[in-house]
């Protein structure tokens, strides 16, 4: 579990996050939405310990991360998985490289425990002939496999996934929610993702926090969305005719 | 890590040779006819000609000009290349996975580099080589008058000097594009822009220590 108190964010005089309180749950897809600029990305790099949040604490299993040493900070981010936006794959690596690489730099396994690792997470995300090609080789959706690939290799308490159907076509993009979604409740993880998709609100957002303006202004789960007077979050999530209707049609039929 | 500086050395060294070898060939060439154009005294014997070849060469041009094309070859690459893992997230990756990206990055780059003195001994040789051809080719001297000059009253210390520069250029052509590289931020453009200033820097810092390891060393 991952707790956020309080985390306040700025850069000069921009104050980017201001004060969001909330908590994220093993086993549970957790979903930050919100309109571009409204902190997202920042919010989750603060999770990863990537930028350091001028007040307030975030604690995972309740360790508050910036009390702990360097050593632990390492350690802690062993058990963290992050899938990027854009992938964020090594280039000089083939895909078996990439996702050997966290086991190469962290295990003293053998080649061959190594190798059976990576075909066994390969296989989950449904990549099997993929192995000894390159990045620059391999379609977006499956650029976005190997990186989920890589970062459940290591078997993560924490994933974090920072738009990850971005630039996807809807087909691939539910398949990658649904991956996301598998691996989280198999595997008992404690999943972040950052998303502008409505699809995957609707599809596994089992807890959503939204953010407007750095702040945090609604949370609870996809079915409370339907039913939320919240302006802000209405009109964000149901700013599609096609969501306008769909939403439209659930309060229909609940009456 | 081993493989890691093994793929340093063979990008940044052996893929260097070939412009190295290339451009110490045609220094040394016009440095050997431009003096010998010079000496238009028929009282300054003509072995001067290989004399001044190898001055120039060992001193100056292998170490000091090859490491000025180095800066724009390999620095650039260094930058661009760390430079474009900055922008497309790749260096955050190795963070959140807990590696030290700087040492992971870096430190291999700094070992390989440690072996550019001998691309350089190579372009001394092949320099003094391309001053030899150019003289014979052009008939300035006799091949006996440029080898004579050649041996001529040589100080084996200059040698020591001119690895002595080239062990602290590949330092700075190692670190200053990759500290470019390393702390860029903003998009695709910006690695162009940021491998153009390291390069400006990598230069201009390879001639003020020239002129500063020079006086120490020499003068």
């Amino acid at each position: 579990m991952i707790e956020v108190n309080n985390l306040h964010k700025s850069f000069g005089k921009t104050h980017v996050l201001k004060g969001i309180t909330t908590s994220f749950e093993k086993g549970k897809t957790n979903l930050i939405i919100g309109q571009s600029g409204s902190g997202k990305t920042v919010f989750i790099k603060c999770l990863l310990g990537l930028l350091n949040p001028e007040e307030g604490t975030i604690s995972y299993e309740g360790k508050i991360y910036s009390k702990l040493s360097g050593d632990e900070r390492r350690d802690l981010r062993q058990e963290m998985g992050m899938v990027f936006q854009g992938s964020a794959l090594f280039d000089s690596l083939t895909v078996e490289g990439n996702v050997m690489f966290p086991l190469e730099m962290f295990t003293k396994q053998s080649y061959a425990e190594m190798k059976e690792r990576v075909d066994f997470v390969l296989n989950r995300v449904n990549l099997v002939d993929a192995h000894d090609r390159y990045p620059a080789e391999i379609s977006g959706g499956m650029q976005k496999r190997v990186a989920i690939a890589r970062a459940i290799v290591m078997n993560p308490k924490y994933l974090f996934c920072d738009e990850p159907n971005s630039g996807l076509d809807p087909k691939t993009a539910i398949l990658i929610d649904n991956l996301i979604q598998e691996i989280t409740q198999e595997y008992q993880i404690t999943t972040v993702i950052n998303t502008h998709d409505m699809n995957s609100v609707m599809e596994i957002g089992e807890k959503i926090v939204f953010l407007k303006n750095g702040k945090k202004e609604w949370e609870g789960s996809n079915k409370e969305i339907f039913k939320t007077d919240n302006k802000a979050v209405t009109n964000f999530v149901y700013s599609s005719e096609l969501f306008k209707k769909v939403r439209q049609m659930y309060i229909e039929e609940r009456n | 890590m081993r493989s890691l500086i093994l793929k340093e050395i063979d990008e940044l060294i052996f893929n260097s040779l070939g412009i190295i070898i290339f451009i110490a060939i045609f220094i040394g060439g016009v440095v050997a006819i431009q003096t010998a154009l010079n000496l238009t005294n028929p009282l300054i014997p003509k072995n001067l000609i290989g004399f001044a070849t190898r001055q120039s060469v060992i001193l100056e041009f292998a170490p000091t000009f090859t490491s000025i094309i180095m800066a724009g070859k390999v620095g650039s690459y260094i930058t661009s290349s760390i430079g474009t893992m900055r922008v497309t997230e790749q260096i955050d990756a190795l963070e959140v996975m807990g590696v030290n990206a700087l040492n992971y990055l870096v430190f291999p780059k700094i070992i390989a580099m440690l072996f550019y003195p001998f691309a350089v001994a190579i372009a001394m040789y092949v320099g003094v080589f391309g001053g030899y051809l150019a003289n014979i080719a052009g008939g300035y001297s006799s091949s006996g008058d440029f080898i004579e000059g050649l041996q001529m009253d040589f100080i084996p210390y200059h040698i020591t000097y001119s690895f002595i520069k080239t062990a602290v250029f590949a330092f700075i052509i190692a670190t200053i594009p990759s500290f470019h590289g390393f702390y860029m931020t903003g998009g695709a453009l910006d690695v162009g822009k940021a491998s153009t200033t390291a390069f400006v820097w990598t230069s201009v810092v390879i001639i003020i220590s020239n002129f500063i390891l020079t006086q120490l060393l020499l003068g």
